[in-house]
């Protein structure tokens, strides 16, 4: 897991160098924090032979973090709803919701092996909190 | 900064005092403890304050979940104090906002529990 302190690190200094404010700040950081661990612990299953990989990038229009992971693939569209009433009480699940509610843009990309994700802060928005 | 947990009983409420973080690895594992062990001696009262909290992810948010329901289960009340902004708006977003009695000052909370 120290693979997610290190990435979480980098994407914090790039949005605070990027000027973003400090609630915008922690928004970026927890949705790349959210989904380097899904790579690590859900893409990669802890296996220490199986890397992460990691680019984070600033435009003059938006932040951009692509986290792929070397994992069996993850099929968004079946992650189930962590708003609905049945699973509202569960302990795991929020990962990937948090993560689309924190940031601009989410795309998924199916590597062989493995999943990209694709977070995108738009440097001239501000998404309001939910 | 890692998860710091320290307790107290206030008019026979158990307090939990958190500080730090509570995510994967780093707090998560605490917490679960802490409640276990307050479950395992028949605790009823639980009051979480999460005011020194600086950051909490997925894992910590369904910890909290997690812990809630397990003192439902067994009969007690868990409620969540002091909340900043930032979880705040992680329990908006997750409408856990609803699940949880969250208290804004200590001694309502302690008011709010059973006798």
């Amino acid at each position: 897991m120290e693979s997610v302190g290190r990435v979480e690190a980098a994407a914090e200094q790039l949005a605070r160098d990027a000027g973003l404010k400090e609630d915008e700040i922690f928004r970026v950081t927890m949705a790349v924090h959210e989904a380097v661990v899904n790579a690590v612990l859900h893409g990669n299953a802890y296996d220490p032979d199986k890397r992460i990989h990691a680019v984070l990038e600033r435009t003059t229009e938006a932040l951009i973090f692509k986290i792929c992971d070397q994992g069996n693939g993850l099929k968004p569209q079946e992650i189930p709803d962590p708003l609905a009433a049945e699973n509202l009480l569960r302990g795991t699940g929020r990962g990937i919701f948090l993560i689309r509610s924190l940031m601009d843009e989410v795309n998924f990309r199916q590597l062989e092996p493995g999943t990209e994700i694709t977070l995108i802060k738009h440097l001239n928005s501000t998404k309001p909190a939910a | 900064m890692s998860l710091k947990l320290s307790s107290r009983v206030v008019d026979g409420v158990s307090i939990l005092d958190l500080s730090g973080r509570i995510t994967l690895g780093e707090g998560s594992v605490q917490l679960r403890e802490a409640i276990r062990d307050l479950g395992s001696k028949g605790v009823k009262s639980i009051l979480l304050n999460l005011g020194d909290v600086n950051y909490i992810d997925s894992s910590g948010i369904g910890e909290l979940v997690s812990a809630f329901t397990s003192i439902k289960n067994q009969g007690g009340e868990l409620k969540l104090l002091n909340l900043n902004k930032k979880i705040y708006d992680l329990l908006q977003i997750t409408k856990l906002y609803t699940v949880f009695d969250v208290k804004e000052d200590e001694a309502t909370a302690i008011a709010s529990f059973p006798k």
